[in-house]
């Protein structure tokens, strides 16, 4: 068993190191590299240089530290005494990756990336982003190490989340609104995907979760797995007992399979919970292993359940929020779904308001939209189980970017009549 | 290994041509009936050979002209079966060879060996697969080899000689030589340091080479004679009928070769 509670060198957790479940390229049947050529050759830098880095103990070294001085990491493991209360079942705590510099899990990432390219010797960074934190994460690691930046972003995205292309744009990134396709964060990744076949030379791409070609799943589930190694630790320490089970959200995959990670080897249940938009019966949604409306396809570098018609045209889809409004999903992720170790369930945006108002309530706690898809599917279990048992859900990100989206959705006429005011000002 | 139909078509109109000329379209941009005029008229001016893309919603290695033209092909309801029965017709209206173009999860949702079948009963002699690596497409090409037909491969400036022998062993009907990184459609420095890479490639490969990205006027073909066998023009095509017309389609092509 690794990262045993017995090994007191591992304070902080060490990276995941068994688990052939996290080795690419191919996870089962899915993941793998189909790339264009003219990336081959930066894909296999880009590999060796994961590789040795992941070999050096002084790497991971560098990572902690940076992490610990700049990110607030460890980060705490919250006990959810009066959502407990409320549920009157398993004990519920909240992993805090709401509390990451940034305000999302996406950090863990693109600092570790940082490093990477800081080793490589490149000078410029490139990123997509759907909900614009992993933007601005980007924007943020671009400004500290001094690189270059220009963040993807789909033309609807930049609509619905305007202050985070504000604050990227102050960070010193351009900010490209892309307008091909759906506007959303598939052609946010496909365009970056064209300036990285451009501009290999000087520019990385922080690709900003477990999708796309090989070492992409693979590296960005390795510097998540903090979250799952830290968790596992405050959990056992905490309760005294491993968690019944163990709930992320899942866009991408990056923080679900960050979170899981601690507990692959354990027998906890994990459960991954993606966008059911306005339900699945509608179509309308980003549930890629919850519904049966996907199938395996083959699309942005790499082979998983795709949402997409018979001809394998990539569909419309839809969530409240933007993270995980999206038509691929991790290529480990679809493995587990076939090895039955994660177990996938829907959330409709309608449950993650209720869900959302209920954890500010009782907790104060504001969990971004995405995470509160992992709360609905919580909640909905937690009375199932008893009171000695504990569950654990990642809240991967804080909500205060959603102020505009939850606003509307809880149609708060003071917000409405402010928001008027201000535009109202800014005519004059 | 045998030669294909295409390499041995290719090698018989070098006899007659210094550079041989393949162009592309999109299927169904900016329709049916358009696309048709344009084959038809690409062949009166000369055309050697022609690439037919089947339009996806995700075409990572295209620039912004070609982008466009998919994203309107599909929002005009184009299928992959009507590409298919288009090009049918073209290849039986049209002397030429004809090769389809397009990604990978085309091929793969259909079934890559019934997709090949497929091919083969509509006559089309290759295919271009830009995100298929041939690392993974080691099933992709025991069905084209099957079938006779020719599963084209590429080169880069990234390539190294190592990988391009590699590439070559694989490969059928010609190479495809990426004239220089990034997407299609932007431009090209034809300099001494492309006629290096070509040497390269042709060093590299015994099929025939084809160079394309960037490929506009006649002075890029003149530059490509002696050096490539030949040249593709992608995006300039679309380019003058989007902005000239269907009429200007003809004298361009024509225009790219004494
Ligand atoms: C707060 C938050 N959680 C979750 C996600 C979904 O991504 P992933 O599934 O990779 O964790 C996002 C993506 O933008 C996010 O911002």
């Amino acid at each position: 068993m690794k990262n045993n509670e017995n090994n007191e060198n591992n304070q902080w957790g060490e990276p995941i190191s068994s688990g052939t479940q996290v080795v690419g390229p191919y996870f089962g049947a899915y993941g793998g590299a189909f790339i264009p050529e003219i990336l081959y050759s930066t894909i296999e830098e880009l590999k060796e240089e994961f590789h040795k880095a992941k070999n050096d103990p002084a790497f991971w070294e560098e990572y902690k530290a940076l992490m610990s001085n700049y990110s607030c990491r460890p980060t705490p493991l919250t006990y959810a005494e009066r959502l407990t209360e409320h549920f009157k079942g398993a004990k519920i705590f909240i992993k805090r990756e709401d509390l990451n510099h940034t305000g999302a899990h996406k950090a863990n990432n693109v600092m570790g990336q940082g490093l990477l390219v800081k080793r490589m010797g490149k000078t410029r960074v490139i990123a997509e982003t759907g909900a614009g934190q992993h933007g601005v994460a980007t924007a943020t690691m671009a400004a500290r190490f001094g690189f270059d930046c220009t963040i993807y972003m789909g033309e609807v995205d930049v609509k619905r989340q305007r202050p985070n292309v504000f604050w990227m744009e102050r960070l010193g990134a351009t900010v490209v609104a892309v307008k091909e396709g759906t506007r959303i964060l598939k052609d946010a990744i496909n365009e970056a995907m064209r300036d990285w076949v451009s501009n290999m030379d000087s520019t990385h791409y922080v690709l900003g979760t477990a999708c796309g070609p090989h070492p992409f799943p693979e590296m960005v589930s390795y510097f998540q797995s903090i979250i799952g190694i830290e968790a596992r630790k405050q959990i056992l320490q905490q309760h005294g007992a491993l968690p019944a089970r163990v709930y992320a959200c899942v866009g991408g995959g990056s923080n679900a399979m960050g979170i899981f990670s601690g507990f692959f080897d354990d027998p906890v249940e994990l459960v991954g919970v993606e966008a059911g938009g306005y339900g699945l019966s509608t179509g309308q949604h980003a549930s890629r292993l919850s519904s049966n409306d996907s199938s395996i396809g083959v699309a942005q570098g790499y082979k998983t359940y795709f949402l997409q018609n018979h001809e394998g045209q990539m569909k419309e889809t839809h969530s409240v929020s933007a993270g995980l409004d999206y038509v691929g999903v991790s290529p480990i992720l679809a493995n587990f779904k076939e090895t039955g170790r994660v177990r996938f369930e829907a959330a409709t945006d309608k449950e993650v308001i209720e869900a959302l108002t209920l954890s500010i309530k009782k907790e104060g706690l504001i969990p971004a939209l995405e995470s509160a898809h992992a709360f609905v599917q919580a909640f909905k279990e937690a009375p199932e189980l008893s009171a000695d048992k504990a569950i654990i859900i990642n809240q991967s990100g804080r909500g205060d970017k959603d102020i505009f989206t939850v606003a509307d959705a809880y149609a708060d006429p003071a917000w409405r009549e402010f928001i008027i005011a201000k535009a109202e000002e800014y005519h004059e | 290994m045998n030669k294909t139909k295409v390499t041995e078509y290719i090698e018989n109109q070098l006899k007659k041509k210094k550079i041989l000329l393949m162009t592309h379209i999109v299927c169904g941009y900016p329709d049916f009936e358009t696309s048709y005029r344009i084959v038809e008229e690409m062949v009166k001016a000369g055309v050697d050979m022609m690439e037919l893309q089947i339009p996806f919603s995700e075409p990572i290695a295209d620039g912004p002209v070609i982008l466009h033209a998919n994203q309107k092909s599909l929002e005009s309801g184009t299928t992959v079966k009507d590409c298919l029965d288009f090009a049918r017709k073209v290849t039986s209206d049209f002397e030429i060879p004809f090769l389809f173009m397009s990604y990978y999860n085309i091929l793969f949702k259909a079934g890559v060996d019934t997709f090949v079948k497929e091919m083969a009963s509509r006559g089309l002699q290759g295919a271009i697969v830009p995100d298929l690596p041939p690392e993974e497409g080691s099933k992709y090409l025991s069905c084209m080899d099957e079938k006779g037909l020719s599963p084209v491969f590429i080169f880069t400036p990234n390539t190294s000689f190592e990988r391009m022998k590699y590439i070559a062993n694989l490969a059928r009907g010609f190479v495809y030589c990426v004239a220089r990184k990034g997407v299609t459609g932007l431009d090209t420095s034809f300099s001494d340091k492309l006629e290096t890479y070509l040497q390269q490639c042709r060093e590299a490969v015994q099929l025939p080479i084809a160079l394309g990205f960037g490929v506009k006027d006649k002075s890029d073909v003149n530059f490509l004679i002696g050096k490539a066998d030949i040249a593709i023009v992608g995006t300039q095509s679309i380019r003058v009928v989007e902005q000239q017309g269907l009429k200007a389609l003809g004298p361009f092509i024509a225009g790219l070769r004494d």
